[in-house]
């Protein structure tokens, strides 16, 4: 199985369901193990949901995707500029949640 | 998917996609638009004139660090001629303000200005952490928003500020116009879309973020990589402004322009005369010199309440017949220092980036 590395990023209060840690390497299959589809975004939110997320789950995803008010950046580019969970990762991307819910 | 073009200045790559207009823009275009909007925010309303000494306040969190940064960059930009202060409020809680006030005094050097911090221990003799201990967590925010108005007010005073702004932002204002619907609050509905509030006895107030979305004040902290700190309170958090944040996000996550959509609505809502004259005149503290819509102001209501070992006196009508069943406030109570407006002359000396 061939694998991707991408650098997962935490920020914004997020890094606290995330065993208080801003950064994480994360390595994934290059390729869906249920549909053989090159691994997307999606599949990221989904892998670090099962993998990564040490509590309150309902503060990162809904609905299969990450909760409204959470920035996702791919490359520093707003993700809603690169199709958002369609877009297929690439090794050595590095992706960014930054929650806006906290207080200012 | 290929990189799409900014479409402003059609030559850098598009980084961020504005939720007010669905643009699609580069790093230096956005910089540029977000910055001209809050100044374009600031001379359609007046908000100030050349030489006005203006604190903001400063919380340590992304909006008032991004507020500090862009004001002192409009002010140089434009030569508003302000002289601009950092205002800092510790509540006295372990583990959240001392944080947070961290990085308010890195702001103060990375962006030159004087900061003071004023704390609730100070003035009113208790800490957050102490009010928690003898109130538990259930009535506690309604001290803390109290007290804190009013200490931004008395921190304003010390430092002789003709103005205070505060990083309220346009997704904070539209979630306070759905609050107050939904609670039925015409008062506040009639008030809380107003860009400056100001009361004679007040010191004028303003939220220059007023049309700016939360999403570009993130992004703005984010693509400059400005200092920030991004804790939730450790006591319980405002419930009800959570279940108001939620619902905007989803609205916004379907429509973008929801945010602006509602403050628009509460801007034309228009209170009317017979609904106003219901609302109490306000007079000043016959305690402290606050303003008070009472013989007392909210904050010495509930110093009493805490001193006497009854914090209920300050929350419900209850509590504060039962304390007034227990006779007069003894003379040795502990109150606050008389409020007076700034005069011609700093009152107090102010810490400088060293």
């Amino acid at each position: 199985m061939t694998t991707i590395s991408v650098k997962v990023e935490f920020s914004g209060g997020l890094e606290l369901l995330f065993s208080n840690q801003r950064s994480h390497a994360v390595t994934i299959p290059s390729t869906d193990p249920t549909d053989s589809a090159p691994t997307n975004l999606q599949y990221l939110i989904t892998y670090l949901r099962d993998n990564l997320l040490k509590e309150r789950v309902e503060l990162f995803v809904e609905n299969e995707t990450v909760r409204p008010g959470i920035l996702v950046l791919v490359n520093d580019t707003d993700w809603e500029l690169e199709g958002e969970g369609d877009y297929v990762l690439k090794d050595g991307d590095e992706i960014v949640f930054i929650s806006t819910l906290h207080g200012g | 998917m290929a990189p799409r073009t900014c479409a402003l200045c059609e030559t850098a790559k598009a980084m961020l996609k504005r939720p007010k207009t669905g643009q699609q823009i580069c790093r230096d275009c956005f910089f540029y638009v977000f910055e001209t909007e809050v100044h374009n925010t600031i001379t359609e309303s007046k908000l100030f004139q050349r030489g006005d000494r203006v604190a903001i306040g400063a919380s340590g969190g992304k909006d008032s660090t991004v507020l500090a940064r862009v004001m002192k960059t409009l002010n140089e930009r434009y030569d508003y001629g302000l002289e601009l202060f950092l205002l800092s409020i510790d509540e006295g809680i372990t583990g959240y303000r001392d944080d947070s006030l961290e990085t308010v005094k890195r702001n103060q050097e990375q962006y030159d200005m004087p900061l003071k911090i004023l704390s609730y221990d100070e003035l009113y003799g208790w800490t957050m952490d102490a009010i928690v201990s003898q109130v538990g967590r259930k009535n506690n925010c309604t001290f803390c928003g109290v007290f804190r108005r009013q200490a931004l007010d008395r921190g304003a005073a010390m430092l002789n500020v003709d103005h205070i702004v505060t990083g309220h932002n346009a997704d904070d204002i539209a979630e306070t116009v759905l609050m107050n619907i939904m609670r039925g609050d015409i008062a506040r509905l009639g008030r809380c879309t107003a860009i400056c509030t100001q009361g004679e006895d007040t010191i004028k107030r303003s939220k220059p973020f007023k049309y700016a979305y939360e999403k570009e004040i993130v992004m703005y902290a984010y693509f400059k990589k400005l200092d920030y700190f991004s804790t939730e309170c450790i006591y319980s958090p405002d419930a009800y402004r959570g279940h108001a944040r939620v619902f905007l996000k989803e609205l916004e996550a379907a429509r973008p322009s929801a945010i602006i959509d509602i403050i628009h609505s509460g801007e034309a809502f228009e209170v009317r005369e017979e609904v106003k004259a219901t609302q109490r005149v306000q007079q000043t503290c016959k305690r402290c010199g606050y303003m008070s819509s009472n013989d007392l102001c909210k904050a010495c209501t509930l110093l009493e309440g805490l001193e006497r070992g009854m914090a209920i006196a300050g929350i419900t009508d209850r509590g504060r017949k039962q304390l007034e069943a227990q006779g007069p406030a003894p003379d040795n109570l502990r109150t606050i220092p008389l409020f007076k407006l700034p005069s011609a002359n700093p009152t107090i000396a102010i810490e400088t980036a060293s």
